[in-house]
């Protein structure tokens, strides 16, 4: 029976990357490397203002007396910085009204992905803003989004028409000094999402942005902003996936969020990169840094997440809870197999009174992966009534991985309660032996206990989301369980 | 022989120290000891006294205290061993063999020919003339003298301290009492290494009660090592009852081996800077342990409470549960690690952190992990802060109990449930009473306190 088991678990566990191929699309890239320069030359041809300028170079100055850290639980072999091309545009950017204008190639890119950027997904009542490659090509439903005051557009162009807003929030969630990866984004981004939600507006429809990664060698640095005004609320949808490629690449994004009073910001992720082979060869590098800030009393922010793929993940998505009465949740899976390493988690940090947070976290270590949780709920004196609990939970399938919980608990107000459990344990072997008296087999036994077991997070996301993250569990645990 | 230390570098002068009272260090100290004195200085003097940018040092910025003028006591002190018959000890029932220790030193005074036959006491340095054999196969076997700069400091200036010796079999009636006297005319720097074996099959309970009863300041350092062999039981009860111008950084490691079951138990009621070092490594199948502590603090005391549980063999299991009481200004740290192994199958291991939080100044910064490479596994842990409960207090006061009352009620039965886990029947009536007059601030503000000024009758500031 347990042997049954070990062959099925590694049969499940055992399934290629379905969605790794690479699309010639033709590129205009800088020389390798990092330096002011280039800074200048990335800032020059996206037409940047000054202050843009000014900003990034704030921001590599201070990178530059950096360390990269090494807190994390994590074995990450050396990056040569000066090894990475800092920026890449698909040279052919068409002017697009519709749909036929779209190149070809990079149609059949989003059809293989199964993206259906199409009439399909109008109906749908999605709005998509693709990013490939660091530039927005096609933006759809802008229109729509328009009559209602909102703003949803790329990052660059929303540099070039609403230089006020990003130069009054650009950073003012996540500062150029925060972290090592923080400042290294913030010196050299290349694009990314701009979101802004006028007071009283709720958004009709979800936001969603599809991010990928193309071409050798070419570090992505996404940079998103949400701003939610007075009384707006905004559902935001980011996934991913990357074409199979033997060398590493980094990616270091950055998501900053602004909640004003009584504003809701749900913001989810579905990622799933190139993990890297089974013997742990090439891989996507994800460290992001994603932070939101509850301004405004009333507020609440709420993160989801699926992470399944990348050979390295460090990424804790965070809220600062300012405003009183302001909430913030985390829902997360993180799916790790073969040699993928993962330490993820969240911060919340209760600054407001009557603040209240909530973590799920659950994670799935297969293979011979490591997989973190680490997190912190900090209550400073001054809020009072701050009330949190954490649950994170821990599920192994294989006898060579590892789970392992980092949470920290500093609470220095008496009115806090805080309340953190944590359990790790095998998938049950009385639990599958259930399954198979009742005629299902060990593989789809074990399909259907790790979908019950983070069915939690997975509820938090939006209807359509919540399919596509549950064939992205498929694809980087369940293989042929299916 | 005393030599005065000022610190105000550390590094330096801790360096200073070493290298002046090197031969006096090892002058009539067992070889073993020797050996990895300096060794030891030497991982010492590279990471140097831990400020709160070390991880595990986190909560904690040992720094500052182990700044000042400071005495040691390089040989062993006639002068205040005679406050061994001054001392009357807080559990005053309980049926012991008692041991004495001044200032780190093993006390000359100590009669111990009521321990059974073949059980060895004594001081750390005689005995290891007497049995080297012994000595020379544990001492500084599971201290981490390697990893962690106090563990390091210790084996570096160690000299004094007991040594406990339970052969094959032997079943210890009473519990050995270790009663650590901290007294001086002048301020103290303090030293104390500790070692315990207990032989197959062998069964023994200790008390350690550390106590200050001279109103100087004292910067302790105090280790014990401990190895548990196969099938045998060991309880150690550690009382700390220090005042306020204590800093204490006390470490207990454990090793042990198959059936082996261990408790540890911190308990600290009083204290200035309390530091607690406990780890356990579980170094064959069938191994329990149980790691408890329980700490009630006020005005500025800190309790930094840091445990590490290394399953390195499959079918053990471990029991972890520290709760705290914070209040006026005190802070409070915990630590929990949780290491399984690789193939460390079949393990079974539980943690949890409870908190109380009385005043809007305490403070407590909790960190359970869990480390866990194999997969057959079943563990957790729990941390939680808050306060009483509301509904248990209206609950009280509807049956016409005050609000203070209750309050000391419901605080008592919160921290009751690490006061049972306490092996020693007397003991735990004991420790009972004595917690149950700190909740009632009848040991806290004390009058017969010597260092907050009013000098009473009693020498025993608790």
């Amino acid at each position: 029976m347990a042997e049954d088991q070990d062959k099925i678990l590694e049969e499940v566990t055992g399934g290629e990357y379905k969605y790794g191929f690479y699309t010639d699309i033709e590129m205009e890239e800088f020389p390798k490397g990092l330096n002011e320069d280039i800074i200048r030359l990335i800032s020059a041809k996206k037409n940047e203002p000054e202050f843009m300028l000014e900003f990034r170079l704030k921001a590599f100055r201070h990178w530059l007396t950096m360390k990269q850290p090494d807190w994390a639980h994590l074995n990450i072999p050396p990056i040569d910085f000066q090894d990475i091309i800092y920026y890449a545009v698909p040279k052919k950017k068409p002017e697009l009204e519709s749909m036929d204008e779209v190149d070809p190639e990079l149609k059949a890119t989003f059809d293989k992905l199964g993206i259906p950027l199409d009439e399909q997904k109008v109906l749908a009542g999605v709005a998509v803003d693709a990013v490939i490659d660091s530039v927005s090509v096609k933006t759809t439903f802008k229109e729509t989004l328009a009559e209602k005051g909102i703003i949803f557009c790329s990052i660059s162009e929303a540099i070039q028409e609403y230089p006020d807003l990003i130069k009054k929030y650009l950073g003012s969630v996540v500062p150029h000094q925060d972290n090592y990866f923080g400042a290294l984004n913030a010196a050299v981004f290349s694009d990314g999402s701009f979101v802004y939600i006028p007071k009283g507006v709720r958004c009709p429809m979800e936001l969603s942005t599809y991010f990928r990664i193309n071409a050798i060698n070419t570090g992505q640095f996404e940079r998103t902003l949400i701003v939610a005004d007075d009384d707006s609320y905004v559902s935001y949808l980011e996934g991913c996936t990357a074409p199979q490629r033997d060398e590493n690449q980094l990616h270091a994004a950055i998501v900053e969020i602004v909640a004003m009073e009584r504003a809701e910001v749900k913001y989810s992720t579905v990622q799933n990169w190139y993990p890297g082979d089974k013997e742990g060869k090439g891989g996507i590098y994800n460290f992001v840094t994603k932070r939101a800030i509850c301004k405004g009393d009333y507020s609440k922010v709420m993160w989801t997440q699926v992470e399944t793929g990348s050979a390295i993940t460090w990424k804790y998505p965070s809220c600062v809870l300012q405003g009183d009465h302001s909430v913030g949740e985390f829902y997360s899976v993180a799916v790790t197999n073969n040699y993928q390493q993962a330490d993820t988690g969240t911060k919340m940090i209760h600054l407001g009174k009557n603040t209240r947070s909530l973590i799920v976290s659950k994670g799935v270590s297969a293979g011979k992966s490591q997989n973190s949780y680490r997190g912190l709920v900090k209550v400073s004196k001054k809020a009072e009534n701050a009330r949190n609990f954490s649950q994170c939970d821990s599920l192994l399938l294989g006898d060579k991985c590892g789970a392992h919980t980092f949470p920290y608990l500093e609470i220095a107000n008496n009115s806090a309660k805080v309340e953190h459990e944590a359990t790790t344990s095998k998938i049950g072997e009385d639990q599958i032996f259930y399954c198979n008296q009742r005629g299902l087999s060990t593989e789809d036994a074990v399909g259907l206990i790790v979908n019950g077991y983070v069915k939690e997070v997975i509820n938090q996301l939006p209807m359509e989301f919540a399919v596509e993250a549950q064939k992205l569990l498929q694809i980087s645990l369940e293989g042929s369980v299916g | 022989m005393n030599k005065t230390c000022r610190i105000v570098n550390l590094q330096e002068e801790y360096s200073q120290l070493f290298q002046e009272s090197l031969a006096h260090l090892e002058d009539g100290a067992p070889s073993k000891m020797n050996a990895l004195r300096t060794k030891a200085f030497e991982v010492f003097n590279e990471k140097g006294i831990p400020s709160n940018k070390v991880e595990a040092y986190k909560y904690t910025n040992l720094q500052p205290y182990f700044k000042g003028t400071l005495d040691i006591a390089l040989t062993n002190e006639a002068a205040f061993n005679d406050t061994v018959t001054q001392f009357n000890c807080d559990v005053p029932e309980l049926d012991t063999h008692n041991v004495f220790l001044v200032n780190g030193w093993y006390s000359h005074q100590n009669d111990v020919s009521g321990l059974p036959k073949g059980v060895i006491v004594g001081s750390l340095r005689d005995m290891a003339a007497q049995h080297p054999d012994i000595f020379d196969k544990y001492y500084g076997e599971t201290a981490p003298a390697d990893e962690d700069p106090m563990a390091a400091m210790n084996t570096a200036f160690a000299q004094g301290g007991a040594f406990v010796y339970i052969p094959k079999g032997v079943v210890v009636d009473k519990p050995i009492q270790l009663v650590n006297i901290m007294n001086g005319d002048s301020d103290r720097l303090v030293f104390q290494r500790n070692l315990v074996v207990v032989e197959e099959n062998a069964q023994v309970k200790m008390m350690m009660c550390d106590h200050t009863i001279s109103p100087q300041k004292f910067v302790i350092n105090n280790l014990t090592e401990v190895f548990a062999n196969e099938n045998s039981v060991f309880d150690v009860y550690n009382v700390q009852n220090q005042h306020n111008l204590t800093t204490q950084v006390s470490g207990i490691y454990v090793h042990q081996k198959k059936h082996s079951n261990i408790l540890t138990n911190n308990l600290t009621l009083h204290s200035g800077i309390t530091r607690n070092n406990v780890a356990v490594t579980m170094d064959d199948e069938q191994c329990e342990s149980h790691v408890y502590g329980l700490y009630l603090s006020d005005k500025n005391q800190h309790v930094d409470n840091f445990t590490f549980i290394d399953h390195a063999k499959p079918h053990c299991q471990s029991f972890e549960l520290f709760k705290g009481v914070l209040d006026d200004s005190a802070s409070g740290a915990f630590t929990g690690k949780v290491l399984v192994q690789p193939d460390a199958q079949q393990t079974n291991a539980y943690q949890s952190n409870n908190n109380l939080l009385l005043t809007e100044n305490a403070k407590i910064n909790s960190k359970p992990q869990l480390e866990i490479y194999a997969d057959d596994v079943k563990c957790s842990h729990g941390a939680t802060v808050g306060q009483l409960d509301d509904e248990a207090m209206f609950y009280l006061r509807a049956r016409g109990i005050n609000e203070d009352e209750g309050r000391i009620l419901l605080m008592f039965a919160f921290a009751y449930e690490v006061i049972e886990k306490i092996r020693v029947e007397p003991l735990k009536e004991n420790i009972r009473q004595l917690v149950e007059k700190r909740f009632r601030g009848e040991f806290d503000k004390c009058d017969s306190c010597v260092v907050c000024g009013q000098q009473g009758t009693s020498v025993s500031c608790l």
